[in-house]
């Protein structure tokens, strides 16, 4: 599932490419830039929905919601609100022309047949392999709740993540292996933070390009080997 | 032998205490309400709840497990902002939970309808929802077997059926019903409008009435 490395740009010369951090907005754009145009793509809940602000016309994405449908159009707002149309977060949404819906079992054989080509999730850690957990915290008295997390991470031909690069306490969530109960193992192709973005690639970690920071400043925040 | 009911206590009247009852729905999105507050009144108990969710804020599922009525959740999302009454039972030890990926508990629900007896799947391989549970490796990647889910009761809502049991959904809440309709001894649907005979086109069938035993047209 990893990238193949064919970049030809030499280990640890990755290009710092702002003088700040991307806030969640520019993140969300920079993941939506970065879609090939005419792709099945689904956006999770929760941040990474944000991308779907950003997508344009010219690029001809198809939104797919794992309740049970493709071509999801933008929340609804007033009038629009019908509770029977709503996305994975249970936020209503609209039906662009060309919409279809299907039944769930449909909806994960899309992802499970490997028929979506980006997926783009959240995570508490993703590992240097590409090991993705963003399921469960692990703490005793936490109820677990997993959804379609597991599905979309497994199924998707590729899966980005969209995080802030350092938890709360200041670590590095790309980490050399998971301490979270993991959601998917080796899944996970690209890590978009808001101090760069990482390829995972068979040959290891590659820094495709740094915000506010450089390379050298980077690698110094994470225990993972950056190429 | 196909069913009109003029009420929902009619419905649901045979199910009995200690069944396996789906309930369709994601959120609040197809979530059969009339039905659900029937079995409420009904005073069936001991039941295993087979839902996406377990249930929000103050109604439907949520008052079926507020009201101790559910032994057993078997769901891919139980934590929501709104699952106070479940999470208030789980942390009191008071409901089993069996937690089931969302695309595995969509799956094993068709394979019940559609008479298979287990399947592999990439999803979950590697993760604890997969711990003790046979693993091969096939086309390439690792997978993990999964067994169907039955059910004797299907609770569902549609928007309109016809009078062969025929039935079409709309939009989002279509969700989960045509898999429970097929997987469940007896599918209870919940409709808005009820249509004679040749009343749905057949080409925009969504799930044939040989799925459907009774139907209640409420609101």
């Amino acid at each position: 599932m990893a990238e193949t490395s064919t970049s030809a740009v030499p280990s640890g010369t990755a290009q710092k490419t702002s003088d700040t951090p991307l806030g969640r907005d520019d993140l969300a754009r920079l993941v939506a830039r970065d879609i090939a145009p005419g792709s099945f793509v689904n956006l999770g809940i929760g941040q990474p929905t944000l991308v779907s602000n950003y997508l344009t016309e010219e690029q001809n994405i198809t939104l797919h919601t794992e309740n049970g449908m493709l071509g999801m159009g933008p929340e609804a707002k007033g009038d629009e609100i019908d509770p029977d149309l709503i996305n994975a977060g249970k936020i209503p949404v609209t039906e662009l022309p060309g919409a279809s819906y299907f039944h769930h079992a449909d909806s994960f054989a899309m992802m499970r047949g490997g028929h979506l080509d980006v997926c783009v999730l959240g995570a508490f850690q993703v590992s240097a392999k590409g090991d993705l957990a963003n399921w469960h915290t692990g703490a005793p008295d936490a109820i677990p709740a997993v959804g379609g997390a597991m599905d979309l991470a497994t199924g998707a031909k590729d899966v980005y993540v969209m995080m802030t690069l350092l938890s709360k306490d200041g670590k590095s969530k790309l980490v050399p292996q998971c301490t979270y109960p993991v959601t998917g193992v080796g899944c996970v192709t690209r890590v978009y933070t808001d101090k760069a973005v990482f390829l995972i690639t068979d040959d290891g970690v590659r820094v495709r390009e740094t915000f506010g920071v450089t390379f050298e400043e980077l690698a110094e925040l994470m225990d993972v080997p950056l190429r | 032998m196909l069913e009109f009911k003029d009420t929902v206590a009619e419905a649901v009247a045979d199910v009995q205490d200690g069944s396996t009852v789906m309930i369709g729905g994601f959120g609040n999105a197809g979530q059969p309400f009339e039905l659900i507050d029937a079995l409420l009144q009904s005073g069936a108990r001991d039941l295993t709840v087979v839902n996406n969710n377990a249930g929000q804020a103050d109604e439907g599922l949520a008052l079926l497990i507020k009201e101790g009525r559910v032994r057993k959740m078997i769901c891919s999302f139980p934590r929501q902002s709104d699952s106070w009454h479940f999470d208030a039972k789980y942390r009191a030890g008071e409901i089993e939970l069996e937690l089931v990926p969302q695309g595995n508990l969509a799956e094993r629900i068709r394979a019940a309808g559609a008479g298979i007896g287990g399947f592999f799947t990439p999803t979950g391989y590697g993760t604890m929802l997969a711990e003790g549970k046979e693993t091969r490796f096939l086309d390439g990647k690792w997978q993990v077997f999964e067994t169907p889910i039955h059910a004797d009761v299907a609770l569902i809502k549609a928007l309109k059926a016809d009078g062969k049991g025929n039935l079409v959904y709309r939009k989002t809440a279509r969700n989960f019903g045509p898999i429970m309709a097929a997987a469940a001894k007896q599918t209870i649907v919940q409709v808005s409008e009820v249509v004679p005979v040749g009343g749905l086109d057949p080409e925009n069938v969504v799930t044939p009435g040989i799925y459907v035993n009774t139907i209640v047209k409420v609101g």
